[in-house]
């Protein structure tokens, strides 16, 4: 209500991926068999990778499935991500015994790329799906472990101060004061692992895996379908970016006290 | 006839360590306060003002000395002694009602009883209207209102108030001194507000304790006996405000 009026976000928001675009037709215009497809030719393939369209060939009409393979990695991850990272770091944030005995493991850790994990768990969990998805819950857990920890740790002592005012018992501080001031950092903390996720998940499913857009890509690659590739690359964009706004969405709801969340993005 | 003091603070010394050394910031305070009386604490910034109510408040411990409040020794913050916070130290997640309905909760009333308590305490700071807001959305002077109400349904006998209106524009300033008295004046209330300000001292206060720096301590107290309301126009007003100056001044120690 008292936020700043940022506008709507529609006309302006357009304006870059509008230019992006036009720049890409500009460059590929007179090179219709170029190494880079024209996007006219990416969206008609786009088309029949949905299957709107039917040409028939390999790729006709396998985003779905993709989608859907890749999507169940995501969440499953996430989930399994949330599952462990969440209590770790309210834990790590409210209790300094296990802080310090975590600390530094998890420093010691952190600096380590998904990618460097991915040949380790391909050889303990094998081939396939599960592998896809250890990789997101691994990728998405520091964000959201570290903006929980981040949460708890920022109460405002003043807030602990007021609570103890008016007779909140120091166990029942946490759930009534340190919780709630903790939930816009994990809520930031959800939105950037699920955010990713999706970027992980692409990761995880270029070696080893038959099903996921990465998959597909890699496939596209073999076969040297360059519109293919960026078409599933446009996928895995626009399905980040529905996740996004629909997590946001739920930001907006649970945290309306919030300036930062319950105003305009 | 003579009842027993709400507060007792006697003999109090406060030191921290600091890196620096340790700091003496108050040194053999005493303060007795009836029932119902209404003091104002008044000093140079770091004569121990804060620390003094903070430590009646219960948020920190003296090095030595004894506080009492009813006759009990204080021994951490308790919804008896309602702390009104500069910065309003409201819950931001919690709307109008909830932030005062917070208090009784916590101590265990009932969703029905609470929800009377918040509606009568919400009628009586005038923010009906408001009751659905979040704090973030609502003035400063809102603020401050929100937060008087809320340790008042918290059953507070003694308001403890530091520099609550400092942060407020005079007009909003004269508004809630105005409405505090009337409260205080229907409540029976016990009041210690800090202030900087001289006028507001002498508006509001039964007793101003002068304090002064280095070592805090007290140094002056003033009966304030003129009638209510007050007039800060009128010449005793005046000569008061030149009593209340001079006394600032000769303790003020500057710096
Ligand atoms: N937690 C603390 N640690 C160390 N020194 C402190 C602490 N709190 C207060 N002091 C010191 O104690 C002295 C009194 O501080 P206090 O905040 O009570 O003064 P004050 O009268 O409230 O000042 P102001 O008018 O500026 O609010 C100051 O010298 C201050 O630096
Ligand atoms: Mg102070």
């Amino acid at each position: 209500m008292a936020a700043p009026s940022s506008g709507p976000p529609g006309a302006i928001a357009a304006l870059v991926p509008l230019g992006l675009l036009a720049f890409w037709w500009a460059a590929t215009r007179n090179a219709p068999d170029g190494l880079i497809p024209q996007p006219q030719q990416v969206a008609s393939e786009l088309l029949d990778l949905a299957g709107i369209t039917h040409s028939g060939d390999a790729f006709n009409g396998v985003l779905w499935a993709n989608l859907l393979a890749s999507a169940s990695r995501v969440f499953a991850g996430f989930a399994v991500s949330a599952l462990l990272g969440l209590p770790l770091g309210l834990m790590i944030g409210q209790i300094g015994l296990v802080r310090r005995l975590l600390d530094s493991t998890l420093q010691l850790l952190r600096p380590v790329p998904v990618t460097a994990w991915q040949p380790l768990f391909l050889i303990l969990f094998g081939l396939g799906s599960q592998s896809a998805m250890l990789l997101v819950a691994l990728g998405c857990f520091y964000p959201i472990l570290l903006n929980t920890i981040l949460g708890v740790r920022s109460v405002e002592p003043r807030l602990l101060e007021a609570a103890a005012m008016l007779g909140v018992s120091r166990p029942a501080m946490f759930p009534k004061v340190v919780l709630p001031s903790a939930m816009p950092g994990i809520f930031t903390g959800l939105r950037l692992g699920l955010g990713f996720a999706w970027v992980v998940i692409v990761v995880g499913e270029m070696s080893g895996i038959r099903t996921g857009l990465g998959a597909m890509i890699m496939d596209a690659r073999e076969e040297s379908r360059t519109d293919v590739v960026i078409g599933g690359m446009i996928a895995i964009g626009l399905a980040g970016f529905v996740c996004d706004i629909a997590v946001q969405a739920i930001g907006r709801r649970l945290l309306r006290w919030s300036p930062q969340h319950g105003g305009k993005a | 006839m003579t009842s027993r003091p709400i507060l007792e603070v006697a003999a109090l010394h406060k030191r921290f360590a600091t890196a620096g050394g340790e700091v003496e910031a108050l040194r053999n305070v005493g303060l007795t306060m009836r029932r119902g009386e209404f003091v104002c604490l008044i000093g140079a910034s770091g004569c121990g003002k804060s620390t003094l109510l903070r430590i009646i408040g219960g948020f920190e411990t003296a090095s030595e000395g004894r506080i009492t409040m009813d006759g009990a020794p204080v021994v951490g913050p308790g919804p008896e002694r309602g702390m009104v916070f500069q910065d309003y130290g409201l819950f931001p997640w919690l709307s109008v009602r909830e932030n005062i309905a917070f208090g009784p909760a916590a101590r265990g009333i009932g969703r029905v009883k609470r929800g009377e308590i918040a509606e009568r305490f919400i009628a009586m700071i005038g923010l009906t209207r408001f009751a659905d807001a979040y704090p973030h959305q609502l003035s400063g002077g809102m603020k401050q209102r929100v937060a008087i109400a809320r340790v008042l349904a918290n059953d507070a006998a003694l308001i403890l108030m530091d520099e609550p209106f400092g942060a407020l524009d005079a007009m909003t300033r004269e508004h809630l001194q105005s409405e505090l008295l009337s409260l205080w004046a229907s409540s029976g209330l016990s009041v210690i507000f800090v202030t900087h300000a001289i006028e507001e001292a002498i508006l509001l206060a039964d007793r101003i304790v002068v304090m002064s720096p280095g070592p805090g301590r007290i140094t002056a107290e003033i009966a304030v006996d003129l009638a209510r309301p007050r007039d800060i126009t009128s010449a005793p007003f005046n000569a008061l405000r030149r009593e209340v100056s001079a006394l600032l001044g000769a303790h003020g120690g500057n710096g």
